[in-house]
């Protein structure tokens, strides 16, 4: 078949897809907007920031965020699918913690949101894992040999959160000024909070 | 199966390209696809989520590395519409006009042999070996740990076993464990003394060290 020749593209294809489930009435009307809804609106790793900057204020829902993370996210609304077990990583002056899917892609999803395409490549799951000290120092984060680094692998069904140190000089901040220290990257531990 | 998902520590990639700022999706056929495979899973429930891993595992590895992250989801989500018999392929590539590829079939006799284990048997401290096993169809043991020695760090609760769900076999729950690697003993390269990888590993890939 000629039309079989060429690769139809993404685009046509996702298309294709789509057109053929609706017209067998598979999809529920408004359920793939629902999805994008929440993927695009909900799913936002200020979320992250926002659990992190609780942590940093209060010490009392930090040791419940370490004990148990999903119930401490869920506090602040965070919950749901992708977020069923989750784990907050709390980073020490010694000692860093940076996450993984070397196999796909899984992340937290209600509280990182959806993973950025560099969580997604090939380059970043093939070499995180085997020389993160040099992968970190490529995407600007200069950790030094004393400082231990742990890489953990999204490989069943906990979902990870790192909790950045609390930057020097933010004594008395608000929860919501600490919160806007708290990147997508840092959440995931390619970088630090910082109040630079 | 030993595909070119597992790709942690293989050599030869370059460096991670970053962008600044990056949109959720970057164009809107992707953020359909994500959504067509979500509602396969949740709503249709056409597949389940370890199918749905293992459909884009199946993909032929040139095309695997070519694709963007979302036409992978594509990929594998149409694979498993295709595969249940709910859309037909040649009706998928005359709504396209080309050829729409899917993931390769799936292996016979997919599940590599491992006793249940209902009942967690391991406890933080305790050392635990990976078994060296090489299932044909979806497992989530990664190969660069497999027949390491490591160490407990955490047990979490107990989740439906990946190998079994992916596959059609006997729904059954395990406690998985976090569980330490030494760089060094994974790799041996120089100058990774002070890093470790902790791999999240359901109890039936495990053998205690003594055993």
């Amino acid at each position: 078949m000629s039309a079989k020749t060429k690769i139809a593209s993404p685009e046509a294809r996702t298309e294709a897809l789509k057109d053929a489930l609706s017209e067998k009435g598979l999809i529920p009307e408004g359920a793939l907007e629902g999805v994008i809804h929440t993927a695009s609106e909900e799913w936002d790793p200020k979320n992250g920031a926002r659990v992190v900057a609780r942590a940093w204020v209060e010490p009392d829902f930090k040791k419940r965020l370490l004990e148990d993370g999903t119930k401490a996210c869920a506090e602040l609304g965070y919950e749901g699918i992708q977020g069923e077990y989750i784990v907050a990583l709390e980073d020490e002056p010694t000692r860093h913690n940076v996450i993984v899917c070397t196999q796909c892609s899984c992340t937290a999803w209600p509280v990182l949101g959806l993973p950025a395409d560099w969580y997604k490549s090939p380059e970043y799951r093939a070499r995180v894992v085997r020389e993160p000290r040099r992968v970190l120092r490529e995407m600007g984060l200069n950790l030094e040999k004393n400082i231990a680094i742990r890489v953990w692998e999204t490989s069943a069904e906990t979902r990870y959160m790192v909790i950045p140190c609390r930057p020097e000089g933010t004594e008395g901040w608000s929860e919501d000024r600490l919160a806007d220290l708290v990147t997508r990257e840092a959440l995931v531990g390619i970088a630090l909070a910082t109040s630079a | 199966m030993d595909g070119i998902h597992d790709l942690g520590g293989m050599a030869g990639f370059g460096k991670v390209s970053y962008e600044e700022d990056e949109p959720v999706f970057h164009e809107p056929w992707q953020a359909t696809a994500f959504a067509l495979n979500i509602v396969g899973i949740g709503v249709l429930r056409n597949h389940n989520a370890d199918e749905y891993r293992h459909s884009i595992e199946r993909m032929p590895p040139i095309h695997y590395l070519q694709a963007c992250y979302y036409e992978r989801v594509l990929t594998g989500a149409a694979t498993l519409f295709v595969e249940k018999g709910v859309v037909d392929l040649d009706d998928l590539e005359a709504r396209a006009g080309g050829a729409f590829p899917l993931a390769m079939p799936n292996a016979v006799d997919p599940m590599a042999d491992l006793a249940p284990q209902p009942v967690a048997r391991f406890k933080i401290g305790d050392r635990v070996i990976v078994k060296d096993i090489h299932p044909k169809g979806h497992t989530r043991v990664p190969r660069f740990c497999r027949g390491k020695t490591g160490t407990v760090l955490h047990v979490a609760p107990a989740f439906s076993f990946p190998d079994a769900a992916a596959h059609g076999g006997v729904f059954r729950k395990e406690h998985t464990y976090h569980v330490e690697f030494a760089s060094t003993d994974l790799w041996s390269d120089a100058g990774a003394e002070n890093e470790s990888v902790v791999v999240d590993l359901w109890d039936s890939y495990l053998d205690g060290e003594a055993s």
